[in-house]
């Protein structure tokens, strides 16, 4: 088991290696020069000059990335060029938004997925199944922004029940402590008697959940309910039917934990998705995260701070991935023992 | 599995709960008919960069910096004119060298200090002399923009109220320079206590006091009850950040935010519509245009270059690619500037007249040329493709066939400062609202060295010579005539076709009162109330 971990650790240095290879790579040989475009209209050549010794775009490629490799082993992100604050803070500042909605989305998505994913192949080739599905399929192709934007228009325009964005009531002035609003709300709630932190940051979760969530909640759904028909197939759960145990128990029991395999797979990678795929959601409801901030920086040519995210963010799915595989052998006794 | 089940009841108790709370309405405060007290919530596209207007060059971050930081002068709200602020008044030396500021007395910045002549020679001093103790916090890109390097020799404390600026040379736009951002004054002693951090803690003499500030969320501000312009009405102003702007039309709508910044311009007739919403416009300071290389055949032509005018409706293409946003220009300045000459005529569609010239030039039967488009949208032209394929057919209809060219935006800059085009199409965004730093920077003998902002490489000794004197003269009446002469000697040699000028719209509920536009692109909300 241990060995397996550690396996699965030293695997991690080189792939962590060619994200940042790739990464800046990709902004090196990115077309245009970095500076110039920064500037735009009003440059001149002595500010370019400036800003590509700035930007270290002066030297050579080779020495470039040496400098750069040299930087990020030693855990250090540089500068962004807009703010002129460190990296790791600009991303500190920002990832507890986008951990809480990715969090609260997975969770969405992992247990309404599941429920819809088991009844829909109980019920097989039912009108039960055929919805749920049919539903799934919709689900997985909507566009996150379009669902955004309608979710908005109908629950918090027309039936006024939610807000339109943010994290918070603005007109609370609320000066967060943890940065995770519903942990926030609760500590408040203790400190200083009133759940109203707490409601209004639970209120702000639940449409961007919805829409963050559900493309991840189709997957689960259909993966589950694959996975549970084949499961549901094989003979020791025919043994089960035969042996006359109740088929609730049987399901959830036998079948369900079996079928889980690849579904834990499924919501690992989802996961990590979700922080990268969450750009469109944080846009639409004003999310102050990391993909937005990720995308911000992309159009102003922040290009360390692009280069920072992306590291962060690879690695964190790189780490996930790694979770999951761990889990993985914990389900599964197989690949523990080989 | 018995856990994930509690775990959901839990969560269908908990989300209709929610869904009650928030259908509760917030308290209103009762009030008189007082312009007194409400918060204001502005639901903008962008957060600030850091709050400190001298290090910045972006509208996000001046939206912010101008409710906390008052300038020596400030524009005129509305226009583009300079009007005394944290100065009470000022002289201009004979020889135009020598500027000496009387500051307002009994101003203090909200950390209490007081303002006086030491603050205004530290706020600038930080700008530009190297071995000052805050240089470092820069980079003071403004002061670079504004080539103030050049201009300023040095800031000197004459007295407790009076400064004294002496300038390497004479520039009359230097005044308007005064009244930008980045000409802020900070409080010396805040700047001393938070070094760095000064840049997300600002203090100044503004008519708001910098509360907190979210990242990418919101900014708070409380009113500064001791404003010297007081009084200010609103208890607090709020800057949220929406970066979607069908989301910050739906904020609108539901009431959570009083006004938004650019509203996509397809939702604009729906505002229009929807009542409780007002419309507030104003032409941006800025020009989108195609300039003509006048040093590349056939538009070292003049007739040519005024068959192009001729060629070219702009109606259509405001229509067709700007829409609301936009209106047709004629003269190189934006019309909200002074000095803009409305008296010049445009030269109108008409391609028979077109035809006419080319013909009278040589080229009766047309010519082939690039048309060289930007792979950007920008606040001047939103979709210069879709601009360059109207002004391709446009051209057609006159015998001249036009191919589209295109380049990634570095190189495209790179290549038109270089004169490698024969027409391409750019624009201009203006700073400080002079004339000069449109004409001057665009249409200059100076500016057409590469890498050239006249991209025109139009060179023109009489009108070069007219923006000289009027750069050297210190009187805005005077001014005013030399830059008036000089677009009709633009509009008569026709270096460019000008295409738009961009609307800046703000959408906002009808509570909303004295809510004026800038120019400049400043969003001020210190004379703003809230009918209750």
């Amino acid at each position: 088991m241990i060995k397996h971990i550690l396996k699965r650790l030293a695997l991690l240095i080189p792939t962590l290696f060619g994200v940042i290879t790739l990464v800046f790579l990709m902004i090196a040989l990115a077309p245009g020069d970095p500076a110039r475009v920064m500037l735009g209209e009003r440059a001149n050549a002595e500010q370019i000059a400036q800003l590509r010794a700035e930007l270290g775009l002066d030297k050579p490629l080779i020495q470039q990335y040496g400098l750069y490799l040299s930087r990020v082993v030693r855990l250090d992100l540089g500068k962004s060029i807009a703010t002129g604050q460190q990296i790791a803070r600009e991303i500190a500042d920002r990832f507890p938004a986008t951990i809480e909605l990715a969090w609260y989305a997975m969770i969405f998505a992992t247990i309404v997925g599941m429920l819809l994913g088991v009844t829909s192949a109980i019920r097989r080739n039912t009108w039960v199944d055929y919805t749920t599905m049919g539903g799934a399929l919709v689900g997985v192709s909507m566009p996150v922004f379009w669902l955004g934007l309608v979710l908005i228009m109908v629950f918090s325009v027309w039936l006024n029940l939610l807000p339109t964005g943010g994290r918070m009531n603005i007109r609370y002035y609320f000066t967060p402590i943890t940065n995770f609003y519903v942990i926030d709300g609760i500590l408040l709630w203790i400190k200083e008697g009133t759940p109203k932190y707490l409601w209004s940051a639970i209120q702000h979760l639940i449409l961007p959940t919805i829409a963050l969530g559900t493309i991840p909640l189709a997957i689960i759904a259909r993966t589950t309910r694959s996975s549970m028909l084949e499961v549901l197939q094989q003979d020791y759960i025919k043994t089960a039917r035969s042996a006359g145990i109740r088929e609730k128990r049987v399901i959830y029991r036998y079948a369900l934990k079996n079928a889980l395999l690849p579904v834990i797979t499924v919501i690992g990678l989802q996961f990590g998705l979700l922080l990268s795929g969450a750009i469109l959601t944080e846009t639409v409801f004003s999310w102050p995260g990391i993909g937005r901030w990720i995308y911000i920086s992309i159009g102003a040519r922040d290009y360390p701070a692009v280069q920072g995210g992306i590291i962060f963010i690879s690695t964190f799915f790189v780490l996930i991935n790694l979770a999951v595989d761990i889990l993985y052998s914990v389900v599964n006794p197989k690949i523990r023992l080989q | 599995m018995k856990k994930a089940i509690l775990i959901l009841c839990v969560l269908l108790l908990v989300v209709p709960a929610a869904l009650f709370a928030a259908g509760g309405k917030e308290a209103v405060a009762s009030g008189g008919d007082s312009k007194m007290g409400g918060v204001l919530v502005f639901g903008r596209s962008g957060d600030s960069v850091s709050l400190d207007p001298g290090r910045e060059t972006d509208g996000e971050s001046f939206y912010a910096s101008t409710a906390v930081f008052d300038t020596l002068v400030e524009f005129v709200p509305g226009e583009t004119a300079v009007q005394p602020a944290l100065a009470k008044s000022w002289d201009v030396s004979a020889n135009g060298l020598e500027y000496v500021f009387h500051l307002r007395e009994g101003v203090k910045f909200h950390d209490g200090t007081p303002f006086n002549a030491e603050a205004v020679v530290f706020s600038f001093e930080r700008q530009f002399k190297q071995d000052h103790p805050y240089y470092n916090l820069g980079p003071w890109k403004y002061w670079g923009y504004m080539d103030m390097d050049n201009i300023v020799k040095e800031v000197v404390a004459v007295d407790d109220l009076t400064v004294k600026f002496i300038l390497k040379k004479v520039e009359a736009p230097f005044i308007a320079n005064l009244a930008m951002d980045f000409a802020s004054i900070v409080s010396p002693t805040a700047v001393a206590k938070l070094g760095e951090e000064f840049k997300n803690n600002p203090v100044g003499t503004g008519a708001f006091k910098f509360v907190s500030w979210t990242k990418d969320s919101d900014i708070v501000f409380d009113r500064n009850a001791d404003y010297w312009g007081g009084p200010v009405y609103l208890d607090r102003l709020i800057l949220k950040v929406i970066p979607d702007a069908t989301s910050r039309w739906l904020a609108l709508q539901k009431g959570e935010v009083d006004l938004i910044d650019f509203p996509s311009s397809e939702d604009i007739p729906a505002m229009r519509a929807t009542k409780g919403i007002q419309l507030i416009q104003q032409a941006g300071l800025n020009v989108g245009y195609l300039a003509l290389n006048t040093q590349k055949k056939p538009f070292d032509n003049k007739l040519v270059r005024q068959a192009m005018n001729y060629a070219i409706d702009q109606k259509e293409i405001v229509e067709g690619a700007y829409g609301e946003a936009g209106q047709v220009a004629k003269n190189p300045l934006p019309p909200n500037m002074w000095s803009y000459n409305d008296d010049i005529k445009d030269y109108g569609y008409d391609p028979a007249k077109a035809k006419e010239l080319l013909a009278k030039a040589g080229y009766a039967s047309g010519f082939k040329m690039e048309l060289w488009a930007m792979p950007v949208a920008r606040p001047y032209n939103p979709d210069a493709r879709k601009v360059a394929e109207i002004m391709q057919a446009q051209l057609a209809k006159v015998g001249i066939q036009a191919e589209i060219v295109s380049y990634e935006w570095g190189t495209y800059l790179d290549k038109t400062d270089q004169g490698e085009h024969q027409a391409a199409m750019l624009g201009w965004t203006g700073d400080n609202g002079d004339p000069d730093n449109f004409l001057w920077v665009l249409l200059s003998e100076p500016a057409a060295i590469p890498p050239a902002g006249n991209i025109a490489f139009w060179k023109n000794r009489e009108f070069t010579d007219l923006l000289a004197k009027a750069k050297a003269t210190a009187d805005q009446a005077q001014r005013d005539t030399l830059y008036r002469q000089a677009q009709v000697i633009f509009h008569e040699e026709a270096p460019w076709v000008p295409i738009a000028h961009s609307v800046v719209t703000v959408p906002a509920k009808d509570t909303v009162k004295d809510f004026v536009l800038y120019p400049t692109g400043k969003r001020v909300f210190k004379h703003v109330w809230l009918e209750k």
